[in-house]
């Protein structure tokens, strides 16, 4: 279970990061990174300001 | 870079640097640490505060000072406008900041206070020593490092980790953030007032805002409660309102990111840490301000680490004054805005303009909106009845 970032669309707010309930997101300068801890919850795909993220179930 | 401290503070955005300058000041051994390699570069922020609350902590200067506003303007969904005078808007009218700018003099200020800053340098973990919070893990450039110290100052911003490393839970439900896009938008008139645009035809549970930068350029940006969030996203509500009202408007930067609008939390220190800014959750949930809170904050608890290394006790003990000197001053302010932030976002947009139709009349031009909450809350009682306690 996982998360895809549209590395392309991604504007670093760290945004996502902030609601992870399971703490799997970390913003390393200009990237996103998603660890093996996500449950795709799908929170951080609903709130990305400009929709940057997709759950892969 | 030395291999302990007797602070660490971990992000260099306003609350960062202010809590370093403080410690640095009074001669404590402090590390200012910051994981991108230009401080305050990605901007994260409309860049609009007021001026009382800067002057508590920097000197205004032209370096940073993008505009100068007369006030602000509230406008309804339908378009009526209340103006309000420099304080408007909980103190958010003012100055309009180039932050990137700012946010460098800031940590300019923790360097020359004696503070050791490291740019491109993350938190990865906390050090810990029979089970006590004894220091960082850090990356820099790609290298790891374990960097001691007697206390942890996470000031990492909306997405902080250091809370949720130290036991803190500060995670955000989708209901306690606002997301956010904005554009620097040039060639248009930016006017001289900071612009509010209310409504959830601009903003579902949020707002429009229009900020001058400057004659021909202004902030233009929304946020909209993160719960609202997904069918629509900021990013499109924002092109179609430019589209609509600016269309000669040419966007010459983008800026995204997420407010904290969830009001004060449970708790925000733990032995050997202090929380502070946007990881405390300290930032508006009415306006999405944060700046001042985090400067203010920042102060505080820089004072209370330097009682800490007086003491030789920094444990919650002693940094419990940190939690009850904020909360006594910025949280009563966060609890009372997040009472009228959870209304607004019930209240429909005929509402909201009943509400504005009910200042009509009234010269609110000299007033700020503490002010103007009482009238508006005695004009429509029912209305407004859940926020009786603010007033009664
Ligand atoms: C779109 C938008 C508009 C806003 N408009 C306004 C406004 O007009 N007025 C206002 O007052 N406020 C506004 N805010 C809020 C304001 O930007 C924040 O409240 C303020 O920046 C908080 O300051 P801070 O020091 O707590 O955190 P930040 O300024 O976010 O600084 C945190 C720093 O920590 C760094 N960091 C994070 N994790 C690590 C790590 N692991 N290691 C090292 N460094 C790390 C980050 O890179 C960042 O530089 C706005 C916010 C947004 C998103
Ligand atoms: S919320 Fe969206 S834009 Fe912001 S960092 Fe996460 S994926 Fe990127
Ligand atoms: S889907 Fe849920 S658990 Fe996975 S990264 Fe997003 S918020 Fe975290």
């Amino acid at each position: 279970m996982s998360v895809n970032v549209n590395r392309y669309k991604c504007g670093y707010c760290g945004a996502c990061v902030g609601v992870c309930p399971a703490g799997a997101l970390e913003l390393v300068e200009t990237w996103i990174e998603v660890n093996d801890t996500c449950t795709s919850c799908g929170i951080c795909a609903k709130i990305c300001p400009v929709g940057a993220l997709a759950v892969i179930k | 870079m030395k291999s302990r401290y007797d602070v660490i503070v971990v992000g260099a955005g306003p609350g960062g640097s202010i809590t370093a300058k403080t410690c640095a000041e009074a001669g404590l051994d402090v590390l200012l640490i910051e994981k991108r390699q230009e401080i305050g570069d990605p901007v994260r922020c409309a860049e609009g505060l007021g001026k009382e609350g800067l002057m508590r902590h920097i000197q205004p200067d032209s370096r940073w000072i993008a505009a100068e506003v007369k006030g602000s303007k509230i406008l309804a969904p339908d378009g009526t406008e209340i103006k309000m005078s420099e304080e408007a808007s909980s103190g958010k009218a003012g100055y309009n900041l180039d932050r990137k700018v700012f946010d460098r003099a800031l940590a300019q200020k923790a360097a020359m206070a004696g503070s050791e800053v490291m740019v491109k340098t993350r938190a990865t973990g906390l050090l810990r020593k029979n089970g006590r919070i004894s220091g960082i893990n850090a990356m820099y450039m790609g290298e790891t490092h374990e960097i001691r110290a007697d206390i942890v100052i996470g000031a990492d911003g909306v997405e902080s980790k250091v809370g949720r490393w130290g036991g803190i839970d500060t995670c955000l439900k989708p209901s306690d953030i606002n997301t956010c896009t904005q554009f620097l938008v040039s060639n248009i008139d930016a006017g001289e007032y900071n612009k509010f645009f209310m409504g959830e035809k601009y903003a579902p549970g949020g707002y429009l805002w229009l900020f001058p930068k400057g004659e021909h350029t202004a902030n233009v940006g929304l946020g909209i409660i993160g719960s609202k969030c997904g069918n629509v996203r900021p990013i499109t509500l924002l092109h179609k309102f430019i589209e609509t009202y600016l269309p000669q408007g040419k966007i010459i930067e983008m800026v995204v990111g997420g407010v904290p609008v969830s009001g004060p939390i449970e708790r925000t220190v733990a032995d050997n840490l202090i929380l502070v800014g946007d990881a405390a959750r300290q930032s508006d949930p009415l306006t999405g301000g944060g700046i001042i809170n985090a400067m203010d904050a920042g102060k505080i608890a820089g004072e209370v680490c330097i009682r800490a290394k007086e003491e030789g006790d920094y444990s919650v003990k002693t940094l419990k004054e940190y939690e009850d000197r904020w909360r006594a001053t910025i949280g009563k302010e966060l609890s009372k805005s997040l009472m009228v932030k959870n209304l607004l976002i019930k209240i429909t947009d005929e509402q909201l303009n009943q509400l504005a139709h009910s200042l009509s009349g009234i010269d609110t031009s000299k007033m700020a909106l503490p002010k103007v909450l009482p009238i508006l809350f005695k004009k429509n009682p029912k209305l407004l009845w859940e926020l009786r306690s603010l007033f009664m």
